[in-house]
């Protein structure tokens, strides 16, 4: 009898949480967790933009940089229609001269002390377009609202798989559908990736600042209206890791960073 | 009839575990996000055009379960309806349980994102699902109803009996190891970081390490069962048939389980090894189960009514002639 009833228990509970889960075409939005520290909410500095500077710098590859890893899409018809040509992992975006660095996600570590910030209002966005994420790697703020939309006519599935936010996989089976997400802690990075195709990933910096930036081919970034003060500044890769270093900015100031990966030995990624 | 439905259940399970073990070796878990449910569609009406990538493992998974489950109500109803042992209508009400709660099992285990504890229990029920399926199959087959060549050896029951309890803690490890993605915690094979022992731990190096010596263990269990029977039981093709075979599948086994980590866990030797180690248990299951038959003959068995007609006239004929033999198990019925 106690068995039947946790049994019904189980099947009551699962079939609310996938009918919950499943919105069947509809747009959906999920949080993380319940926030603990809504940011900018409570007491602290604001910065002064009258004093802050910036930092401007690069991300520099020492060595060749690995052959991308070829992606065969044939497991989804619909993807080897929609992606044409050659298709290979985002692991490696390089300059054209090889020594520059992309899809690195550059951000202050530590060192902001007490300032607040407000949480944006525009919707930060990924899509899922010709099977795989754009953008690759990005940046996005606690307690901003993630759109996640699908622009292939194939399902798919995003699977977030977080350490501090609460992990979360959802289904897109239909074209041109939404789901918004947020989350509710800071966390460098946040994986994404789709199960269905098991070549998709992504990467999100959720930051309780706005001082991040993502790397382009050219390996550039900037971090505007930065307060003086010390700073750890990390570049990160996904394959390569983090890299620290030290930046103390006067006020007004604007500092050059450079950070320089080395390539791994390994022929593909 | 019976026995012959029972063996295709059986069989129909067999498929099932690659089923499960391919969906775990393309980590296609959770590609399908929700359940019961297929992406809001009723799985049983989900497009077959929409069966891609990872899909196609766990929506396939899920509806050969589906049909592994339809096919476990009606063995359960017919043993219940025809079978007059009352352990048999038991085991086969135990087998029912066992697939419905290997079901919400499976859909827990998606809604949670896979945790290890959930994903590992689904696992052994899965291997407790198949060991009673194939126990009912050998229990409504005519040799094990009339009692053939039964024989009443202490010392195969205890080295059959453990070699099937060593075989079963194997599979938990090797369950443990595949869904706390330890298969390639130690990457090379034969040695171990180049060297006997690994020179370095962690809970997942233990988990993987485990399952290699648990190898060695259940090597020699099967080899001593097996030679046991070869020594003592020549004669009875019922004991050396599937002794035969359980040193056969071992050694397959073992192969896979290299080339596992060889290819780094390439997916067809990544499941059919899961498979293999599932038939090993089944052999095994029949060598303990027939080393016990004595005790299934008891009077009290044999007091039981609405003895099968066709397995008691076979029974009373062998008995009449002389045949090697015990009293048949006459609660039987087909």
């Amino acid at each position: 009898m106690r068995l039947r009833s946790l049994g019904l228990y189980g099947i009551g509970l699962t079939l609310a949480v996938s009918i919950t889960a499943c919105g069947g075409g509809q747009e959906t939005s999920s949080t993380s967790a319940e926030p603990s520290s809504p940011a900018g909410a409570s007491g602290g500095q604001r910065v002064d933009t009258a004093t802050a500077g910036s930092l401007k710098g690069m991300v520099a590859l020492e060595g060749a940089a690995p052959r991308n890893e070829p992606i065969r899409m044939n497991a989804d018809p619909i993807c080897v229609k929609e992606a044409t040509g050659p298709q290979a992992q985002e692991t490696f975006v390089v300059g054209s001269d090889g020594k520059t660095l992309g899809n690195v996600f550059v951000y202050v570590k530590d060192g902001l002390g007490d300032y607040v910030f407000d949480t944006p209002t525009e919707v930060a966005k990924i899509d899922q377009r010709q099977c795989r994420y754009h953008p690759h790697v990005f940046g996005m703020r606690v307690g901003q609202p993630l759109e996640i939309s699908n622009s292939d006519p194939t399902l798919h599935n995003i699977h977030a798989t977080p350490k501090n936010n609460q992990e979360f996989n959802t289904g897109q089976p239909i074209k041109d559908m939404k789901t918004t997400h947020t989350f509710t802690s800071a966390e460098v990075m946040v994986p994404f990736k789709c199960d269905v195709h098991g070549w998709m990933n992504a990467y999100v910096g959720v930051m309780e600042h706005p001082y991040y930036a993502v790397t382009g081919e050219d390996g550039a970034f900037e971090l505007r209206d930065v307060p003086p003060g010390t700073y750890t500044i990390e570049a990160w890769h996904e394959r390569l890791g983090p890299m620290t270093q030290s930046v103390t900015l006067a006020a007004k100031e604007a500092k050059e960073v450079t950070f320089t990966f080395k390539a791994p030995a390994a022929a593909t990624n | 009839m019976l026995h012959r439905f029972s063996k295709f259940v059986c069989g129909s399970t067999v498929f099932l575990l690659l089923a499960g073990s391919l969906v775990t070796s393309t980590e296609s878990g959770l590609s399908v996000p929700d359940w019961p449910t297929t992406y809001g569609w009723n799985m049983f009406t989900f497009p077959p055009s929409k069966w891609v990538g990872g899909i196609f493992y766990e929506h396939g998974h899920r509806l050969i379960a589906s049909l592994v489950g339809l096919l476990t109500i009606v063995l359960a109803a017919w043993i219940w309806r025809v079978e007059s042992r009352r352990w048999m209508k038991r085991l086969g009400a135990a087998a029912l349980a066992a697939v419905i709660f290997q079901g919400i099992l499976g859909g827990i285990t998606v809604l949670y994102f896979l945790p290890a504890p959930v994903s590992t229990a689904h696992a052994a029920l899965a291997e407790i699902f198949f060991s009673l399926t194939v126990a009912i199959a050998l229990f409504t087959s005519p040799a094990w109803i009339r009692g053939d060549e039964a024989v009443d050896d202490a010392a195969l029951r205890w080295v059959a009996t453990a070699a099937t309890g060593l075989i079963f803690a194997q599979i938990l490890i090797g369950a443990a190891m595949r869904h706390t993605d330890a298969g390639l915690a130690i990457p090379d094979f034969p040695l171990m970081f180049g060297r006997l022992i690994p020179d370095h731990w962690d809970g997942k190096i233990a988990v993987h390490f485990a399952h290699r010596v648990g190898a060695l263990v259940v090597t020699m269990a099967v080899f001593a069962a097996a030679g046991h029977v070869w020594r003592h039981h020549r004669a009875r093709r019922l004991l050396t048939r599937p002794a035969g075979l359980f040193v056969i599948l071992v050694a397959i086994q073992l192969t896979l389980g290299a080339l596992t980590v060889i290819t780094g866990r390439e997916v067809w030797v990544n499941s059919v090894h899961l498979v293999c180690g599932a038939l090993v248990l089944a052999t095994s299951i029949v060598i303990t189960l027939r080393s016990w038959r004595v005790a299934f003959a008891m009077p009290r068995a044999a007091s039981a009514v609405g003895a099968e007609r066709e397995a008691d006239r076979a029974a009373a004929a062998a008995l009449a002639v002389g045949r090697p033999g015990l009293q048949p198990d006459r609660g039987a019925r087909a």
